[in-house]
């Protein structure tokens, strides 16, 4: 207890500014100070060099331009919806909802990297596939993927490095290769793994593309055993090899176009693979493929079979935030997906507030 | 406890004191963590689970907060408090009691309106309660934290106002709402 040694409201004549008085206003001002500090330091105020969401996001935009609206990357996309349908292959490795043998509805995107979202199609360009599948119970699972078979890069300081050298130079609008290799010589990683993506080249489209997860997640069943885990959805529809041929100058879409010829033709359908790793298999590092020959367990078979713009569909507003897990499936100790949850995360609270430009891929476009 | 029956009562309930140092404790967890989390690559995810059921429960212990409030005697004001700092004094207490009421809501309307699932823990989830709208996830967004940083102010200003008069006036109001019995004579 502080002994009184005033008694302001009484003693009128006691002296205004008195030593006890000025050590509890310095103490007072101290003790407001460190907790102000401290909530600055936790806000990352004293570390601005410190790769943040935002400053990632910055750089997202600084690489490919503003483009307003639009998703930071895999700007360019075009909604599909269909079902997933398990088989229960999976319930023994997982208690999720999806795994119990079933249809459960499901939205998603297919989509092409890069900040542009009126970018020409290459072959060589990133394929994305986004996916929501939504629970019985209300849960819901989303799974961003892409057709690479490991991240190029690791971690996410790597890849926010390889944006900014593989972004077009503002004078030439071409890629500056001295960045590149001045990149790829700090990174053998991305040197090793840009060779495993020579052995698995692209395939001729979107509904012959192989979307893999890359990072390793945690699939918990119902008696509480955990393993560590990879997926990937693997196409029904034949492969063919990407021909240069096929991307005609003159046709920018031309890997759209042909998904949605294809989807009105029959619906396309994919394989739920699920790769159970062992011990000692990388989890922390989606730039480290597994060995070949790991268990793999056929879950169910995605269909998809119905095609529409982002315009008009409800999945230009969705965040495939691979972050969003049901009961059963857990984060493993790979930090890329909290790190790219957060960018995710803050890419959306920034279009979400744009006004919207039509998206590259219209409603007329998809029409049958 | 029988505080009651003392003429002049010098603190608060007991379960006055507990809901409002239980609210300080988890607003201010609450406080660094969204100041944290939202500058994170790395603990983003492991933040943001904690953040929203922390958000919801914060959002019932206020309710409870604010019911147990209306239903309890108050302590007098101290003398030493000019009619200027009580009125300051009320009128935070009410901006508290709203914006601990509304921070969780606007989290809660957001996440609704982007279309998020609130997930609290395990499969337990809420139910969304406005429509999927980007534009109105881009408001709530923004209104969630500039109200976290009021929130911040006003936690500032309160710690200051407490420090200000312990340290500087030393007229014991702290005891008010001492988390320990304060007993009269000890004045």
């Amino acid at each position: 207890m502080p002994t009184e040694t005033t008694t302001p409201t009484e003693k009128q004549a006691a002296p205004l500014i008195t030593r006890a008085r000025l050590r509890g206003l310095a103490a007072t001002g101290l003790i407001i100070l460190s907790v102000v500090t401290a909530f600055l330091y936790l806000g990352g105020w004293f570390a601005p060099g410190a790769l943040t969401p935002a400053r990632f996001v910055d750089g997202l935009e600084r690489a490919g331009g503003m483009h307003s609206g639009f998703r930071r990357n895999h700007a360019k996309g075009v909604a599909v919806s269909g079902f997933f349908e398990s088989n229960g292959q999976g319930m023994r490795l997982s208690k999720a909802l999806i795994f119990r043998t079933g249809r459960i509805p499901v939205i998603g995107r297919f989509s092409l990297s890069g900040a542009a979202p009126s970018v020409a199609d290459a072959p060589d360009t990133v394929r994305g596939l986004g996916l929501l599948f939504r629970l019985p119970d209300g849960e819901e699972w989303r799974t961003a993927m892409v057709n690479l078979p490991v991240f190029p890069v690791k971690g996410p300081q790597g890849f926010y490095d390889l944006t900014l050298a593989s972004a077009p130079d503002p004078q030439t609008h071409k890629p500056d290769p001295q960045k590149m290799e001045a990149f790829l010589a700090r990174h053998p990683e991305t040197a090793r793994a840009f060779k495993i993506f020579q052995s698995h080249p692209p395939s001729s489209g979107f509904e012959n593309s192989t979307f893999n997860s890359l990072m390793a997640f945690r699939f918990v069943n119902a008696s509480g055993v955990w393993i560590p885990v990879r997926w990937s959805m693997v196409p029904v529809q034949p492969f063919a090899a990407a021909t240069p041929a096929a991307a005609a100058p003159g046709n920018k879409n031309y890997l759209f176009d042909a998904l949605i010829v294809s989807i009105h033709r029959h619906p396309l359908q994919w394989h739920l693979m699920i790769t159970i790793g062992q011990p000692g298999d990388v989890t922390n590092d989606a730039n480290i493929p597994w060995p070949v020959g790991r268990e793999q367990v056929d879950a169910g078979t995605l269909t998809l079979d119905s095609v529409e713009s982002e315009e008009t569909s409800p999945a230009r507003d969705i965040n495939f935030d691979p972050a969003v897990l049901p009961a059963g499936i857990e984060p493993s100790d790979d930090l890329l997906l909290s790190a790219r949850s957060a960018v995710y995360s803050e890419s959306f609270r920034r279009r979400a507030g744009e006004t919207k430009e039509s998206s590259a891929i219209t409603p007329s476009e998809v029409r049958q | 406890m029988n505080t009651n029956v003392t003429p002049e009562r010098r603190q608060f309930t007991a379960s006055m004191r507990f809901l409002h140092w239980l609210t300080a404790a988890l607003v201010l967890t609450m406080l660094g963590i969204g100041v944290a989390m939202v500058a994170s690559l790395a603990s983003f995810q492991t933040l943001v689970s904690i953040h929203r059921p922390l958000g919801i429960l914060i959002l019932l212990v206020v309710v409870i907060r604010y019911v147990n409030r209306r239903l309890s005697a108050l302590p007098p004001f101290p003398a030493t408090m000019s009619s200027q700092e009580r009125f300051v004094a009320s009128a935070s207490e009410r901006l508290f009691y709203a914006l601990l009421f509304v921070l969780p809501l606007v989290g809660w309307g957001m996440l609704s309106a982007a279309r998020y699932p609130i997930v609290l823990f395990g499969s337990l989830h809420l139910f969304p309660i406005l429509p999927h709208s980007l534009m109105l996830y881009a408001m709530l967004r923004a209104t969630h934290t500039v109200l976290a940083y009021l929130l911040f102010l006003m936690f500032i200003a309160h710690f200051g106002a407490i420090l200000f008069h312990t340290f500087i006036v030393r007229d014991g109001m702290f005891n008010r709402m001492a988390p320990w019995r304060v007993r009269a004579e000890n004045r």
